[in-house]
């Protein structure tokens, strides 16, 4: 009587083993639990609905008085639950169709290592710790400068119809086909042409993303012999770790990862001392190129080093680091609850003329906020590893959809961060150091010279503040993270300490996003080394084994000089760099989110499941249109300041002519540079929106033949019955509970994720 | 009283298992208890071993981190 959906996979599953309690709630079972207090949920569905339209009332209306940062929280999470509860379940019930008699490769693919049956609400930990990085912390305080309404309402409504969309179904349908790479399933689906495209954008970005994120770390450390020196003491830290867990104590990961936090902590807190001194400060002052070539030589040599020396520690520490930071962040904001300083909407919303990152807000806040709206990056964590360790299939939609919601909230609280800095500050910061000539007075007179209303700066607040954190200065520190750091020690100091521990909270915020980036620089240069190996292994076979040492360090060499020179060209560009690079970082970004929608439209319409296309449809012509446009605009775009190739161009002309300085390059040296470096970028630009496009192209294609042919193809994976329960949400219903009471009654030794 | 302090004992031991699993202590004995099951004959790798095994498969086999 109760009637299963049989999901993407036609075929029936074979029968239940009968010695067992069943595998699955039925439907009835579920509309039973879904049907239960019915009165009271709706209720709350309304309590919660209306405490969310008063959230975004006070964003979006208040005008002439303060607002205060609690509704970002009110606004944000009320929306996440609506969307979570009705929008995630439509797609569940309309598109996923997750059927829990099916075992998940985790069960039925069971060894041990890889593959294995995890609890969700451990799972959902570790999903959220792959995928959150600086990411979200960076964009959303470069976006602060069009107002905090444009960026909210990205980074809220672009979660739930496109960035968690995008993680969940990526998830599910790679759950579903054993967990099979981004790249696989393009394959698949796309062809040869589509998929080989797919993974040569893959390589790219990822090239690209490592060399701005490695930028962030350079320019927060750059001329900051404390951040230098609590930084460079997390090597030593986690070389400690790792030589503890493999020598001394193997597997008491949570102890030493608890020592490791304990020493980084006294690292943030000895920076300071030894800043203070006069060899600490000669000895750990850097300026950016010397920083940069630092940072190259570390991830040649941490790519190389065996995992379990560095990566592992580093791995170990960060996920201890984001889940205390996260929750650091929401508790200060929501008991501080400061007020905002920026506007809803600031002039530059509509104009070419913003001083962070250039370009008005179509595109450019889209690509500027990537991480936390909808992150392409995440379809390589949300196929592959995650979907090996999913216990039943119903579980996906609370790791894929939900844990990107988490991510969310952590670039809205970001954004908050930005937003309730003192306007003159937060442009004086981010300023480049080509328009505020990196002095304090330059700054005064940018901040003034820009024209805010109400935006005023003085030298005394700029050396002030720059002081009660313990920098020589805070003048066009771009880059996002000095800013975050800035604007947490600014809210935690109401909450802990006081101005005296400014200077801790700032060196604590630098330190955490250092540690993610460092971490990620590490990791992706292995996987791109790792694809590398791969692609010319189809050439010379000797280079795709891996435990070749030279075939391996040869491949690194060439990754690191790929993302490095990258790198030294934005810590040297006499443009500014982060201001001209970052869009490159959020396109690159959005167009692997564009690729792996296509793959996912392709799948959907493989199955001839027209009518609910349009749920992917929508977060795909939403992403292709803004990075096409945006790179677009980067191409063509007349206006030097935006279009790549329009300031090439312009400068190539002013060498011709003889010119020995042109904008705010000084010099014929930087003029040139400025030449190379556009040059560069617009190739870049070029050669994305290329790869981007023909897997559009394809990924259509493959759409329009599955509409003309007669039946649905089913690429997943053949059903097999599964022989384990667990409930779907991170909370069991009353039948859930019951029936995973039964198991446990019954089945006590059955496989199962939790230990005894 | 009473029913405090047990309700405070079983939050810790909920709290140690999360970390455990969430940071990978468990990992050995999930392997253990798979080997076990699944191929009741095999030898069971120490937990020295079983680590060293696990960090190297890393070392072949990347995965990325999020940005």
């Amino acid at each position: 009587m109760s009637q299963h959906r049989t999901g993407e996979s036609g075929g029936p599953i074979p029968d239940e083993d009968a010695g067992l309690p069943p595998v699955a709630l039925t439907d009835a079972e579920r509309a039973e639990d879904d049907g239960r207090r019915r009165g009271l949920k709706i209720a709350i569905w309304i309590a919660v609905g209306l405490l969310g339209a008063v959230g975004w009332t006070m964003l979006a209306l208040a005008r002439g008085e303060t607002v205060n940062a609690i509704w970002f929280v009110f606004a944000g999470v009320c929306t996440y639950l609506i969307g979570y509860r009705f929008y995630s379940k439509f797609i569940e019930w309309k598109i996923a169709r997750p059927d829990d008699r099916r075992a998940t490769p985790a069960e039925y693919r069971a060894n041990g290592s890889d593959y294995v049956v995890t609890d969700r609400r451990v799972l959902y930990g570790h999903h959220f710790a792959a995928i959150a990085g600086a990411g979200p912390l960076v964009g959303p305080i470069l976006a602060a400068q069009w107002g905090f309404l444009p960026g909210t309402i990205w980074i809220i409504v672009g979660v739930i119809v496109a960035g968690a969309v995008q993680d969940y179904l990526v998830l599910y349908f790679s759950m579903r086909r054993g967990g099979r790479s981004l790249g696989q399933m393009a394959r698949d689906q796309l062809g040869r042409i589509g998929g080989t495209a797919a993974i040569l954008a893959t390589l790219v970005i990822m090239v690209i993303i490592v060399a701005i994120l490695a930028l962030v770390v350079v320019n927060a450390l750059a001329e900051s012999p404390w951040g230098v020196f609590s930084v460079g003491l997390t090597i030593p830290i986690a070389l400690f770790m790792g030589v503890y867990l493999r020598y001394l104590r193997p597997g008491r990961i949570t102890e030493v990862s608890i020592i490791g936090f304990v020493l980084l902590m006294a690292a943030i807190i000895s920076g300071g001392w030894v800043a203070e001194t006069e060899w600490g400060a000669a000895l750990f002052t850097l300026d950016k190129t010397t920083l940069a070539w630092c940072i190259i030589i570390y991830g040649f040599i941490a790519a190389v080093l065996p995992v379990w020396l560095l990566l592992a520690p580093r791995d170990y520490l960060s996920t201890f680091m984001k889940i205390g930071v996260i929750l650091l962040l929401a508790a200060a904001v929501i008991l501080v609850m400061p007020n905002v300083e920026a506007p809803a909407l600031s002039q530059f919303a509509f104009t070419d003329t913003a001083p962070v990152v250039t370009g008005s807000i179509f595109p450019f806040l889209f690509v500027t906020i990537a991480c936390g709206a909808l992150s392409g990056f995440h379809a390589l964590i949300s196929s592959g590893t995650t979907p090996k360790l999913v216990q039943k299939e119903r579980q996906t939609r609370v790791i894929g959809y939900g844990g990107m919601l988490m991510e969310s909230f952590v670039a809205l609280m970001a954004l908050v961060a930005a937003v309730t800095l003192d306007q003159g500050i937060y442009y004086a910061m981010n300023g480049s150091a080509a328009a505020t000539g990196g002095t304090v007075q330059g700054a005064v007179d940018f901040v003034m010279g820009l024209g805010i209303a109400g935006v005023d700066v003085t030298a005394q607040q700029l050396t002030d503040v720059a002081a009660a954190v313990g920098e020589e200065s805070i003048v066009s520190r771009t880059g996002g993270a000095p800013t975050l750091a800035l604007g947490l020690a600014n809210i935690m100091k109401d909450l802990i300490g006081g101005t005296a521990m400014m200077g801790f909270w700032y060196h604590f915020a630098i330190m955490f996003e250092a540690l993610f980036i460092l971490t990620a620089v590490d990791a992706g240069t292995r996987v791109a080394r790792f694809m590398l190996q791969d692609s010319i292994g189809n050439v010379v076979p000797k280079f795709a084994d891996n435990s070749w040492r030279p075939g391996v360090w040869i491949t690194t060499a060439i990754m690191v000089a790929a993302w490095g020179s990258i790198l030294i060209m934005g810590v040297t560009d006499p443009l500014g760099g982060i201001n001209t690079l970052f869009p490159l970082f959020g396109i690159a970004n959005q167009l692997l989110a564009a690729i792996a929608l296509a793959v996912v439209m392709a799948i959907v319409a493989a199955q001839k499941n027209f009518r609910y296309l349009w749920v992917v449809i929508v977060p795909l012509a939403l992403t292709a249109v803004v990075t096409i446009t945006a790179s677009m605009y980067k191409i063509f775009s007349p206006n030097p300041a935006i279009g790549y190739w329009a300031n090439h161009f312009a400068f190539r002309d002013a060498l011709a002519a003889g010119e020995t300085s042109h904008g705010t390059a000084e010099g014929v040296e930087a003029m040139s540079a400025v030449v190379r470096n556009t040059a560069i970028q617009g190739a870049l630009s070029i050669l994305f929106v290329t790869l981007a496009i023909i897997v559009i192209v394809t990924a259509v294609v493959a759409v329009l033949r599955s509409r003309r042919s007669p039946e649905a193809v089913d690429t997943s994976d053949p059903p097999v019955p599964s022989r384990t329960y667990a409930p779907a949400g991170i909370f069991a219903t009353v039948n859930e509970r019951r029936l995973e009471r039964r198991w446990a009654e019954e089945q006590p030794d059955a496989l199962r994720a939790r230990g005894h | 009283m009473h029913a405090m302090i047990r309700a405070i004992d079983a939050g810790g031991s909920r709290l140690r298992w999360f970390c455990r699993e969430l940071f990978g202590d468990a990992k050995y004995e999930r392997y253990v208890a798979h080997l076990r099951s699944a191929h009741p004959d095999a030898p069971v790798p120490d937990e020295r071993t079983f680590w060293r095994e696990h960090y190297a498969e890393q070392d072949r086999n990347p995965g990325a981190r999020c940005c």
